[in-house]
């Protein structure tokens, strides 16, 4: 008796339920986000793979009776966008050269940005950085039309540099506080050890703080690629015709209003876009997390 | 020749004024150790003779250089940090090298300097690991090590041993001690531990909101503190305080609260013993004897144990006196019990009065 007793009561660790009910509201309720945001993904996909005839039936959530991958050759190679019919390539190609050098310069300003503004202190330090956070405060369209003026006397408007120079101008704000409150957050110990040692500006910069900041280079550089592949404003605007960027044509081929709809082109060019910033976020995640956590990272 | 002076320096942080013209002169070789609660302005003063932090006004000299603007690199000092501030990328050896590749030295040479205080510091088997593979002991000894390599007249000490647990800062406060008598250098040292600080001090400045209270040998900081600031910060366990006043008891003065009274015919000060005068008498736990029987009149008085406290060699018995809590140090072969009735005898001439409006020492 005393031993059937001893076994219902507590001893070592507490069980755990399977499928308790907090646990299946939880998953539950993720399952439906999760649907909720696939759907049109998955609607996407199907389309792109089915030929004008299926679609017309109206099935948009049935899979292709016939898998076809013509319209995402159309869609790289000869869809129409306005007066060209060369595809989403071109666009493809524009975005990479607009995207590689903006992410590239960006980063390199506002990591040694932050690093000045977190280590080495001038008189009025705090208002220049104020005043640069508060510029990201201000709507776009108050700056558009003085931009415009300023690029087009600067002779580069409409032009690749024009637009990598805005991108860059415009990544300062947030990479700027990204990198300072990173560097804030390293120990101020190892800066004056530094200094002791005799290191200046530049040395203390490239060979103690920059192998110390991989994590908060690469959430950087997550963000700007995103950002500037994203963007349609800025492309359509100071990047000149020649040098649309992939949103921008994709925006083209799918407004564009000769002859019919073609629905599976269209989804077919909309994946190609998204594919960029959707391949980054998948590769980079465990990154992206650690790099958000940086600021418990220890010497 | 005084090796590092500081003349009349001042810091301000906008309107806050964190160090108040502050004199010291630090002999060469010697030991200096700066001591005070957190907030005093030690660390600051620290990093003013470093060069990290820009003065206020005022003047700092190392070996009769004025470097009041030069750079930290060109001052001649070597610094260890609280965090032991180690690249982590860099190896041990990297590590102790960087400021000598910055000062473009050659290999040979920095192989030698890295050779000898590796040796000092007996660190050799740990050069090539990271600073994430070391212990926080071994950790500190590299952070010294790359003071050690600058080859510098003046080493910084900032709080160097607080990261560490108690066994460990024993044995590294010995190894400095060890290391100042080996190398003597002029060494600067900020602690908050008054252990480390009465171990290893030639002189200790106690420091208090940015002014230096007392700059004595240890010694006579201990047993005649200045003011009363000192006296409380200063001995663990604490020194005990009475508030009474001075009288005169057969043409001698005595102190007098309550119904405690002391001859205080033994204290060194006599001509500023001015009957009337309302005072502080400060006197240490282990200057008070404890028996069963009353010892020498004007010097004894009765009082009730409150409780014991054994602490391995000695205990620390809790009594009331004049309404006041006072602790005494006793050897630990006796136990006490509360409620228990003994006799103190005071020992005047190792107290300490002070004036209770300046809290001066008399």
């Amino acid at each position: 008796m005393s031993s059937s007793l001893s076994s219902t009561e507590p001893r070592g660790s507490r069980p755990k339920r399977f499928l308790s009910p907090t646990s299946i509201m939880i998953y539950s309720a993720l399952l439906v986000a999760a649907i909720y945001y696939l759907i049109p993904l998955y609607v996407m996909v199907m389309t792109s793979l089915k030929g004008m005839p299926e679609i017309r039936l109206g099935n948009i959530f049935s899979p292709p009776v016939e898998v076809t991958f013509q319209p995402w050759a159309t869609a790289w190679n000869s869809a129409c966008t306005g007066l060209y019919c060369e595809g989403i390539k071109v666009g493809f190609f524009n975005s990479m050269k607009i995207l590689v050098p903006s992410v590239i310069f960006s980063i390199i300003i506002a990591s040694v940005n932050g690093y000045a503004l977190s280590n080495w202190r001038f008189k009025g330090s705090e208002l220049f950085f104020t005043a640069l956070i508060f510029g990201a405060f201000i709507p776009y369209q108050v700056m558009l039309y003085p931009l415009v003026i300023i690029t087009r006397q600067l002779g580069i408007f409409g032009t690749l540099t024009g637009v990598i120079v805005i991108h860059t101008i415009f990544g300062m704000p947030i990479l700027t506080l990204l990198f300072r409150n990173y560097f804030v957050s390293l120990p101020p110990e190892l800066f004056k050890a530094a200094r002791v040692d005799g290191a200046g500006f530049w040395r203390i910069f490239l060979q103690i703080m920059l192998p110390m900041s991989l994590p908060i280079f690469v959430v950087a550089v997550i963000l700007q690629v995103t950002g500037i592949w994203n963007d349609f404003l800025f492309g359509v605007i100071f990047a000149g015709t020649k040098n649309f960027p992939m949103t921008v044509q994709l925006n083209n081929i799918v407004n564009s209003t000769q002859g019919v709809k073609e629905y599976n082109v269209n989804m077919a060019a909309t994946i190609l876009t998204g594919a960029v910033p959707l391949l980054v976020y998948f590769f980079s995640g465990k990154y992206f997390v650690r790099g958000i956590a940086a600021g418990a990272v220890k010497g | 020749m005084h090796s590092v002076s500081i003349k009349d320096l001042s810091l301000n942080f906008g309107s806050i004024s964190v160090l108040k013209n502050l004199n010291i002169e630090v002999a060469d070789g010697e030991f200096l150790v700066l001591l005070g609660p957190s907030g005093c302005g030690k660390s600051t003063l620290l990093n003013c003779i470093a060069g990290l932090l820009e003065i206020s006004d005022g003047q700092i000299f190392i070996k009769g250089k004025n470097v009041t603007w030069e750079e930290p690199k060109d001052r001649g000092i070597g610094m260890v940090f609280q965090s032991y501030a180690l690249y982590p990328q860099m190896t041990v050896e990297k590590n102790l090298s960087f400021g000598l590749r910055v000062a473009g030295l050659p290999a040979a040479e920095i192989q030698k300097r890295i050779a000898h205080a590796a040796e000092i510091l007996q660190i050799g088997p740990l050069l090539q690991r990271k600073p994430a593979e070391l212990s926080g002991g071994q950790r500190q000894r590299v952070a010294i090590g790359r003071a050690l390599v600058r080859d510098v007249d003046v080493f910084l000490f900032d709080e160097p041993l607080s990261n560490l647990d108690a066994k460990l800062r024993s044995e590294l406060r010995v190894e400095i001690k060890r290391l100042h008598h080996k190398l003597a250098n002029t060494m600067i040292y900020v602690t908050h531990d008054q252990i480390e600080a009465l171990t290893l001090a030639d002189r200790i400045a106690v420091m208090k909101g940015g002014l230096i209270q007392q700059l004595d040998d240890p010694l006579t900081i201990y047993n005649k503190p200045r003011n009363l600031f000192v006296a409380s910060f200063i001995g663990s366990p604490a020194m005990n305080f009475v508030k009474g006043e001075i009288a005169t008891d057969n043409g001698k003065p005595v102190f007098k609260a309550a119904d405690l009274k002391v001859s205080l015919a033994d204290y060194a000060a006599q001509d500023k013993l001015a009957s009337g005068h309302s005072v502080i008498f400060g006197f240490r736990p282990e200057h008070i004897a404890i028996s069963d029987q009353s010892g020498p009149a004007g010097r004894s008085c009765e009082a009730v144990v409150d409780l014991d406290e054994p602490m391995g060699a000695d205990s620390l018995v809790w009594l009331k006196v004049a309404g006041k809590a006072i602790s005494v140090r006793v050897d630990s072969g006796r136990r006490y019990q509360p409620g228990e009735k003994v006799f103190l005898t005071f020992n005047p001439a190792m107290a300490s009065l002070f004036d209770a409006g300046t809290e001066n020492r008399l």
